[in-house]
């Protein structure tokens, strides 16, 4: 039967036969890993390339527009060429900037929210490292980011961009109380941090979404306020602030940043498919012939539009709105989302 | 044998990073290398299979309190020529390390090293995990915890009485 | 010290390196490919023509202090989320005891929440 198990297995066996080939059979325990890092790697260059495509052409839809459609069929290969184009653009060095701040921040934009990858399961056992504190290792992991954005903002001296960083910097950390808040419920039900744990307890109880529609909720909020993406792309509000922390950067330096958000956009959505949407599970029993991580992409996609969907669709909020919003509805409701579940857990017993 | 590398490699990069921080004139040039050393510092507890203690290391120092420290440095107003005078000379950076080790830590070398018996005590397999840290934390260290919350509360008052004028 | 504890955030490590390969190789390919047409005006700060810093070449200037009062409040409810993911890892196994426990906890925090609400820390001017 086609699974993410057994693709897994027969590759891992077939590259255990090429290290005997050329007599590194003693280094597998090394060799594996690499292997897996670099196919998460080019997992996600390509998805992201998607995913750029994939949001020009949703913005397109919405607002009755073709969207790419030269390069390649369904203009697939748009992003591909805009990469391309990033590339060989002049590296702008702005004079007044701090050298090797200014160089670093698209480095750690870019790894900060990589790292999170890692530890996805995107079906049972297909997965780089299935930690046993995953979940907590990518919040940490993640809040890597707003240390970029500062320093981007700081070294490029620019008045725009420092602003666009603090205010980045200020939203990020006011939403990431909410998020995390928001899975601390879940693993009161489950009782581990292990996301493979996680997607098991759900095989055998109901998807997290039906116990937890408002941890989903606060989630995908924050989520999506933390990616600075619309509607609380306030610090990158180009009627007012440019591009926000990344004003300048030019060429590959922005092509990181540009990355990076996409891939906290995947990384996000990942999460929040394995903790409340059941991550590989199919809906349904009937359907367990489909392969899980097929199920995983397709819930992720999903994710992802819905996401995508809130950018082109809601007005950007305002400044005090979003302070507002994130310290004043969202951590009571989280909070009181905690405490309502561990009530209920303890008094109706295991499993609500 | 590995494990020792994999110290030594950390030890040096937190010191390095360590140094960087008192020795650049430039703030966010010593709050990113101070990032580097709470990375090594982390990575040196992961070592020590202290995982809880390594992710809080990130999270709350890596990411929480390096942002207080760069607004903080927004609120100081620093140009730079306020801080050239204030740049660190060589031979103060030497004798501050020289004098730190010397009163400080060669007490403690020397009155540890004579003995050479010590004892290791044999690591559980899940010492330092999640379970270990909050079963002591909520059973024998319950009533600091539970004032832990007023020492954050009293975090709460004073940020809100330096930072607001009139209240 | 076991080399299986190595091997498991060995993956972790490997690809933060790979990570951090990956861009600076190709910011370095960049500045090789790249042509460098430099002129005065397109390195100077991109900020629309409008020149209005005291000191030129310095963006830097005093910042609102509740910036300040946002990271703070940041910080304490880390600290306060720190400890609620070892007590919910165990929370079935200390039932009502540990309920309890972090209701006294969390009841010292939101107290303190309410405080900032009323002297109007929460509000961004």
């Amino acid at each position: 039967m086609l699974s993410g198990e057994n693709i897994v297995k027969s590759v891992s066996d077939l590259l255990h036969q090429l290290y005997a080939m050329v007599g590194l059979s003693a280094f597998k325990g090394v060799l594996d890993p690499i292997v897996a890092a670099h196919v998460m790697f080019g997992f996600i260059s390509v998805f992201v390339m998607f995913l750029v495509w994939m949001e020009r052409k949703v913005s397109a839809h919405m607002q009755s527009r073709i969207g790419p459609n030269r390069v390649g069929i369904f203009g697939l290969l748009q992003t591909v060429a805009d990469a391309i184009k990033l590339t060989i653009k002049e590296d702008i060095k702005p004079v007044h900037r701090d050298k090797i701040p200014y160089y670093i921040a698209p480095i750690i934009a870019f790894v900060a929210t990589f790292a999170g990858m890692v530890v996805i399961p995107f079906d049972k056992g297909m997965v780089v490292q299935d930690l046993n504190i995953g979940l907590l290792y990518i919040i940490a992991i993640t809040s890597f980011t707003v240390i970029a954005i500062l320093s981007a903002g700081w070294s490029s001296n620019n008045k725009f961009a420092l602003l666009g960083g603090f205010r980045s910097a200020a939203q990020i950390v006011s939403y990431e109380v909410p998020l995390v808040l928001s899975l601390v419920p879940v693993i009161m039900m489950t009782g581990t941090l292990r996301l493979g744990g996680i997607v098991e307890y759900q095989s055998q109880n109901h998807w997290f979404v039906l116990y937890q529609f408002i941890a989903f909720f606060i989630f995908i909020t924050s989520a999506t306020a933390e990616a600075n993406r619309a509607p609380f792309d306030i610090p990158e509000a180009e009627s007012e602030l440019i591009g926000g922390f990344h004003t300048e950067y030019s060429g590959v330096k922005f092509a990181m940043f540009f990355l990076g958000e996409y891939i906290a956009v995947i990384v996000s959505s990942a999460v929040a498919v394995t903790v409340f949407l059941g991550g590989w599970l199919p809906p349904f029993a009937f359907l367990a012939f489909v392969p899980g991580f097929i199920w995983f992409m397709i819930k992720l996609l999903l994710v992802i539009y819905l996401v995508m969907a809130f950018r082109w669709t809601f007005p950007r909020l305002r400044v005090d709105q979003l302070m507002d919003f994130g310290w004043k509805v969202l951590i009571p409701v989280a909070i009181l989302n905690i405490l309502v579940t561990g009530f209920c857990v303890l008094f109706f017993g295991k499993g609500v | 044998m590995l494990e020792a590398v994999v110290f030594y490699i950390l030890a040096a990069a937190l010191l390095g990073f360590g140094l960087l921080v008192i020795t650049r004139t430039n703030p966010i040039a010593s709050a990113l290398s101070m990032v580097g050393a709470f990375g090594a510092l982390a990575a040196l507890y992961a070592l020590l299979q202290a995982t809880l203690i390594a992710i809080i290391q990130i999270l709350v120092y890596a990411g929480g309190i390096m942002v207080l420290v760069i607004f903080v440095i927004m609120l100081l107003n620093l140009h730079e020529e306020d801080l050239k005078p204030m740049k660190a000379r060589a031979g103060t950076v030497l004798l501050s390390l020289l004098a730190v080790f010397g009163l400080v830590l060669g007490p403690v070398f020397l009155a540890v090293f004579p003995k050479g018996n010590w004892k290791w005590a044999a690591l559980t397999n899940d010492f330092g995990s999640i379970f270990t840290v909050g079963e002591k934390v909520f059973s024998d260290y319950l009533f600091p915890f539970e004032m832990l919350s007023l020492l954050l509360l009293a975090a709460i008052v004073g940020a809100l009485v330096l930072s607001k004028r009139k209240l | 010290m076991n080399f299986e504890f190595i091997e498991n955030i060995l993956p972790l490590v490997l690809a933060l390196l790979l990570a951090m390969a990956v861009p600076t190789a190709l910011i370095l390919l960049s500045a090789l490919l790249g042509p460098r047409k430099d002129n005065e005006t397109k390195l100077s700060p991109y900020e629309c023509g409008i020149q209005t810093q005291a000191i030129p070449g310095d963006a830097r200037h005093r910042f609102n202090v509740k910036f300040y009062l946002v990271a703070m409040c940041f910080l304490v409810f880390d600290v306060e989320v720190v400890f609620l993911f070892p007590w919910a890892v165990l929370f079935q196994k200390m039932a009502w005891g540990g309920f309890l426990s972090m209701l006294g906890f969390l009841g010292v925090l939101a107290f303190g929440w309410f405080y900032l609400w009323k002297r109007g820390a929460l509000e961004w001017e």
